[in-house]
């Protein structure tokens, strides 16, 4: 809700406010990708050699792959030998020791992004790893986490300081097999950040990680990777922006999520990636497979996802139930304006006895947006007493968007309790003529109503990223109606 | 304070309100009464602004401004408020929250300072005593799960937290049991004044046993057809809306 009076100048101006760029001298390689890049990407970061063969057998192995064409989305085609795979900013050849040394066009970056980036202003309480372009530029509260025995660190400082970690859990979760967009990051995946709390620690504060889109062509491969040894406890959450392009870039992560023996993850994402303009020009393509690990008993991974961006959005984060007794959550609300398409949801796999999974999704769509979800809960023999809730929700605005549901059920186990309820609704002129009524002005009755409709979600975001995610609802919905 | 002249109203091209003339003045309360179809909620509706109501002749000037010339939200910044016959249910948005948001539009309008969370409160827990409101009813959804009374109740609460300059109450009397009107009635006495005029469209005379207008209008037809004190809302209780429709028809 705007606090201030309702100028529609600002609001259409501010539509998307992070569509800056940062002149900055980057390193950047040439277009296009080979084995030749791979080794390129690799020696750039001196890996180790098991890094190199793994990337190497990604890559081989992508070449033999196709892309997705399930998804209800319409991609234009993709040249991938168009594509910058790895640009960094110059002043990352000499790295920063510590945030002191940090470029300061940087940290400005950052601080108009409201991520300020200086420990002194940073977020209470909530530790930052910032990737720009194709590399993590800065790490906060790095040293309080250590104390905790934390590791929360770029994934290319990983590589190199805990390497038998990386070896042992990395592609445990996705494998590069998995899918053509996991096959592509899994060859050329340049930073994103690593996570390791140590068994019985509550990691101390919130984790998260800042993604950044800068440099043109360039496509972001970041891969995170988080490790909730037993019973520790982490929150973590990540945000992205780019700026506003006329072409369209790729942005392939992944994200896999390990928790054992009752430990617990809750992973939040705000992704706001630039949307592309009001008549489908430019935007982000978001093709991400994030998925959690439930190995131990009475493990818990929790998603929130609020997708406000990207041209096209293509992620299911799942959680494979191993641990008997584990539970998996998704938890998301999905807007698609203008021309945006999103194909999202989950997979719930349960695999060990009494796991249960919750499913809430909150899909909007406005203008020609077109909001599909799209889930599988998938009970496997064994899971005795395996229980899945699932909620559908979608909200129309205007007569040109389309809300689609795909709800996949594979249940091969008698004593299961699968519960799938859906909903599509559009926002009514009774509701908003009784905003109006009292004094509420069309926008701000939208805005309100839509935050409505995603109370249930929001409410399982950290309390500062409920309030942001609340304000995004409203800037992404400018226009939406007339 | 309203004056509404040779009003003619259609919904999709069926004309409803076929001229209504009516004047009220600040601290008035007129009763519109008439059997269902005669024009009555008609009447609320383009008073608040609804859309697909096509005014097809007429004026209506409200402080001495075209009213029909502003929008819904302009109008409630301006004063209007409407006690709906059929409050909404909006899911996840908190009751309080959207009074404020409302309350903090009009005092924006007015050049005064928006309410911070504590003054709002405070305010909220001094007008909820106007109708016995609930305090669970204000962490709850907007009229979600509320019961018919509650929900009407909740209109009026609206209506002492806004401090609107003319309030048209649309059935607020429908639906409640004796109790329950009781307290509606009483509310809606309490926050009559000198300064604010209140229209209470009305099916039933019972009402006005409990909130004493100070003319009763009838309508039939899209038209007001007999005005007078309290006794001709008496009078149209013992005879039946028949009486007047049969006049109606006869004139």
């Amino acid at each position: 809700m705007a606090s201030t009076k309702y100028d529609i100048k600002t609001a259409v101006d501010q539509r998307y406010k992070h569509g800056f760029v940062t002149d900055i001298e980057a390193d950047t390689i040439q277009p296009g990708l080979s084995e030749d890049i791979v080794r390129l990407i690799s020696a750039k970061k001196s890996e180790p050699a098991f890094m190199l063969d793994w990337r190497l057998r990604a890559f081989r192995h992508w070449t033999t792959m196709k892309e997705p064409v399930w998804a209800h989305v319409r991609v234009a085609p993709i040249n991938y030998q168009d594509i910058i795979y790895y640009s960094a900013p110059k002043s990352q050849d000499d790295r920063p020791k510590s945030l002191d040394e940090v470029d300061p066009k940087l940290l400005e970056t950052y601080e108009k992004l409201g991520i300020p980036l200086h420990e002194r202003a940073a977020l209470a309480g909530v530790a930052v790893d910032a990737v720009f372009d194709s590399v993590s530029v800065a790490t906060t509260f790095k040293d309080k986490l250590a104390e905790a025995g934390v590791i929360f660190c770029p994934f290319s400082d990983a590589v190199r300081d805990h390497p038998d970690l990386i070896q042992q859990y990395l592609g445990t979760v996705v494998p590069y097999t998995d899918n053509y967009y996991a096959a592509l990051n899994s060859a050329v995946f340049s930073d994103g950040s690593f996570v390791f709390i140590p068994k019985g620690v509550r990691c101390p504060m919130e984790l998260s990680t800042y993604f950044r889109i800068n440099a043109r062509n360039t496509g972001q491969f970041e891969r995170t990777l988080i490790i909730a040894e037993e019973a520790s406890n982490v929150s973590y959450l990540e945000g992205c922006t780019a700026p506003m392009r006329d072409e369209n870039q790729l942005h392939a992560a992944v994200v896999e999520l390990i928790a054992l023996d009752n430990a617990k993850i809750k992973y939040s994402t705000v992704q706001n990636w630039y949307p592309g303009d009001e008549h489908g020009r430019g935007g982000i393509y978001n093709f991400v497979t994030k998925r959690g690990d439930c190995r131990g008993v009475s493990s818990k991974i929790s998603w929130t996802q609020v997708e406000t961006g990207s041209a096209i959005t293509w992620k299911y984060p799942s959680c494979v139930l191993r641990g008997d007794n584990s539970v998996g959550e998704f938890y998301s609300v999905a807007l698609t304006n203008n021309y945006q398409q999103a194909d999202t949801g989950t997979k719930m796999i349960h695999i060990g006895k009494n796991t249960r999974s919750t499913i809430i999704s909150k899909g909007i769509s406005a203008g020609h947006g077109q909001n599909s979800y799209r889930g599988l809960v998938k009970v496997l023999k064994g899971a005795d007493g395996a229980r899945n809730y699932t909620q559908c929700d979608s909200l129309l605005i205007g007569d040109k968007c389309g809300a689609h549901t795909f709800p996949y059920m594979e249940v091969t186990n008698p004593t299961a309790i699968v519960e799938h309820e859906a909903s599509t609704s559009k926002i009514s002129e009774d509701q908003l003529f009784y905003c109006l009524q009292r004094g509420i002005s069309r926008e701000d009755a939208v805005s309100l109503i839509v935050n409505g409709f995603c109370k249930a979600v929001f409410k399982e975001l950290p309390m500062e990223f409920a309030v942001e995610a609340g304000r995004l609802m409203s800037v992404s919905l400018e226009g939406a109606v007339g | 304070m309203l004056s509404i002249k040779d009003l003619h109203v259609s919904v999709a091209g069926k004309p409803i309100v076929n001229g209504i003339d009516l004047e009220i003045k600040a601290g008035e309360v007129h009763a519109i009464m008439g059997p269902n179809g005669s024009g009555k909620s008609t009447l609320a509706h383009v008073l608040a602004g609804r859309s697909g109501y096509e005014v097809t002749r007429g004026t209506v000037t409200y402080m001495g401004k075209d009213l029909l010339a502003l929008s819904p939200d302009e109008r409630a910044h301006e004063g209007v408020f409407l006690a709906f016959q059929y409050p909404v249910e909006i899911p996840g948005v908190n009751n309080i929250y959207m009074l404020k948001a409302g309350l903090n539009a009009i005092r924006r309008h007015h050049g005064e300072e928006e309410l911070d969370a504590v003054d709002f409160l405070s305010l909220v827990r001094e007008k909820m005593k106007i109708v016995d409101m609930d305090e669970s009813l204000m962490s709850r959804s907007v009229n979600e799960g509320f019961s018919g009374g509650e929900k009407k109740r909740n209109e009026i609460f609206q209506m002492a937290v806004l401090e609107p300059r003319l309030a048209v109450l649309d059935e607020t009397d429908s639906g409640l049991d004796i109790d329950a009107l009781k307290i509606v009635a009483g509310g809606v006495n309490k926050l009559r004044n000198k300064d604010r005029a209140i229209i209470l469209v009305t099916h039933y005379q019972r009402l006005l046993d409990y909130i004493v207008p100070d003319k009763v209008h009838v309508l039939a037809h899209g038209r007001i057809q007999r005005t007078g004190d309290k006794s001709l809302a008496l009078e149209l209780e013992k005879h039946g809306y028949g009486w007047i429709e049969s006049k109606a028809g006869a004139a």
